[in-house]
């Protein structure tokens, strides 16, 4: 992490660092994520900072959490530049670059109503197959109706 | 194929289509041959929306093959009406028959009961997504009366965004190397954007028109469907696009001499009367394809 970071946060002890968010995107990962859950997780937003790799970058710092593979592919559908630090003890003893999954199940609803996914008494999981990245386009396993971020965006409750 | 599900026309390859084409041929040949071939096997015929052809043929073609079919197509005098859900009705028929067959307004349904029940499932229309067995049923027809599917040069006209046959029509017409595909609808009606990746995917060329007099000199296949009322989410773009086009012995005249104009039926005014007697008219022969076709696509999935 660059030195004018460290100026600004200080170092968590245990918890997870999400870097590398796209700038502006830091209150619609915390959204996504549920944060903060409650007194632990203390949490630092830093936004709009310099990046070597991407020039500007917004940063995440949550504290008394480590997060899950089904948070981290969360994450990867609206930020997929970020990397995932988790940090024991001030170490920083994983560090990962999300990667949007070939197949996803559960995390996100088909964009299409009349889809048997979106039938609330049926049990039908959502599952969809990743179609594009870039846009990011995704299939559901059961209409084949294409879901696309801004879809996604909405079922978050961020609007665009 | 024995206890296969068929969802999409996807699901199945070009060679197993012809097998099916063969078997349906031979049937129509003989079909005392084959009028024992499901004794003692059922068929459940769940048809949650409003069917014709498709639940009568399916009825027809089990009991000509000496089967039997369980038939729950008014869902108000079923547990339906109870509020039991789809999935408990579907674990249900499975125990009781061999094979299901369903048709559903909701898309994806069939694959969900697939998913569910340990019989193979036939998807007889599920909302605006798929019918498969429509599409068979068609390609048998082009097959049966052209001898060929390859190398055709396929109109497909009418409501392409929300028709089911005619989204299974051109999924199933991908695998035979059409010579050149026309997808004539109003700009409001085109092929979803799924389906087109799909086209692309496959390397499928195709050139969509709204122009249906340009384009009649050139085709061998004219597949019509009908602009579905029922469909439309909002009435008032069904309003502005009913009527669009109609196909009568004035835009013939232009066409090929051995143009075979199709349509899954039923119709409303999109082909005029006028043309069922001319030369041109074979969307009832192609009506009469579907028991065939359905016999031999249930013996291949029960028995094998």
């Amino acid at each position: 992490m660059e030195v004018d970071k460290e100026l600004l946060v200080r170092k968590i002890k245990d918890g997870t660092v999400i870097d590398h968010i796209p700038a502006g995107n830091a209150l619609n990962v915390i959204k996504i994520l549920g944060l903060p859950r409650g007194k632990e997780n203390r949490m630092a937003i830093i936004m709009y900072t310099s990046s070597s790799k991407m020039k500007l970058k917004d940063i995440v710092k949550v504290e008394g959490l480590e997060l899950t593979s089904r948070e981290v592919n969360m994450i990867s559908l609206i930020a997929p530049t970020a990397t995932i630090n988790i940090v024991r003890n001030y170490v920083v003893v994983k560090k990962e670059r999300v990667k949007i999954p070939d197949y996803f199940e559960g995390i996100i609803k088909c964009s299409n109503p009349n889809c048997v996914s979106n039938l609330e008494r049926e049990t039908a999981i959502p599952k969809f197959r990743l179609v594009s990245k870039k846009p990011l386009i995704l299939r559901c396993l059961y209409c084949e109706r294409h879901t696309y971020r801004e879809d996604i965006l909405r079922q978050f409750g961020i609007g665009r | 194929m024995k206890g296969r599900d068929i969802i999409s026309i996807l699901d199945l390859s070009r060679k197993e289509l012809l097998n099916i084409f063969k078997l349906a041929s031979e049937i129509e040949d003989a079909p005392n041959v084959y009028r024992d071939e499901l004794r003692g096997h059922v068929l459940a015929l769940l048809f949650f929306e409003p069917s014709t052809r498709t639940m009568y043929s399916f009825q027809t073609a089990m009991a000509r093959l000496g089967g039997y079919s369980l038939v729950f197509s008014d869902t108000s005098k079923t547990s339906i009406a109870k509020g039991e859900t789809l999935g408990d009705t579907i674990r249900m028929f499975d125990g009781y028959a061999d094979a299901i067959v369903i048709r559903h307004k909701i898309e994806g349904a069939a694959k969900y009961a697939a998913d569910i029940a340990e019989a193979p499932v036939i998807n007889a229309g599920d909302g605006t997504h798929h019918h498969p067995t429509q599409a068979i049923i068609d390609l048998y027809t082009i097959w049966k009366y052209r001898r060929r599917l390859e190398g055709l040069n396929i109109g497909v006209l009418g409501d392409l965004k929300y028709g089911r046959a005619s989204t299974s029509f051109i999924y199933g017409v991908s695998l035979f190397k059409p010579n050149k595909l026309f997808l004539i609808s109003p700009t409001e009606l085109r092929l979803k954007e799924e389906v087109k990746s799909d086209l692309d995917k496959f390397g499928l060329d195709y050139i969509e028109t709204t122009d249906l007099e340009g384009v009649i000199k050139d085709l061998d296949i004219l597949y019509v469907t009908r602009i579905q009322k029922e469909r439309f989410p909002d009435p008032a773009e069904y309003e502005r696009v009913k009527g669009s086009y109609v196909v009568n012995m004035d835009l013939l005249r232009s066409a090929r001499e051995t143009l075979m104009v199709m349509h899954p039926l039923p119709r409303v005014d999109e082909i005029s009367t006028d043309v069922d007697s001319s030369r041109y008219a074979y969307y009832f022969k192609q009506a009469k394809c579907g028991v065939p076709i359905r016999m031999a696509i249930l013996k291949l999935i029960i028995k094998g």
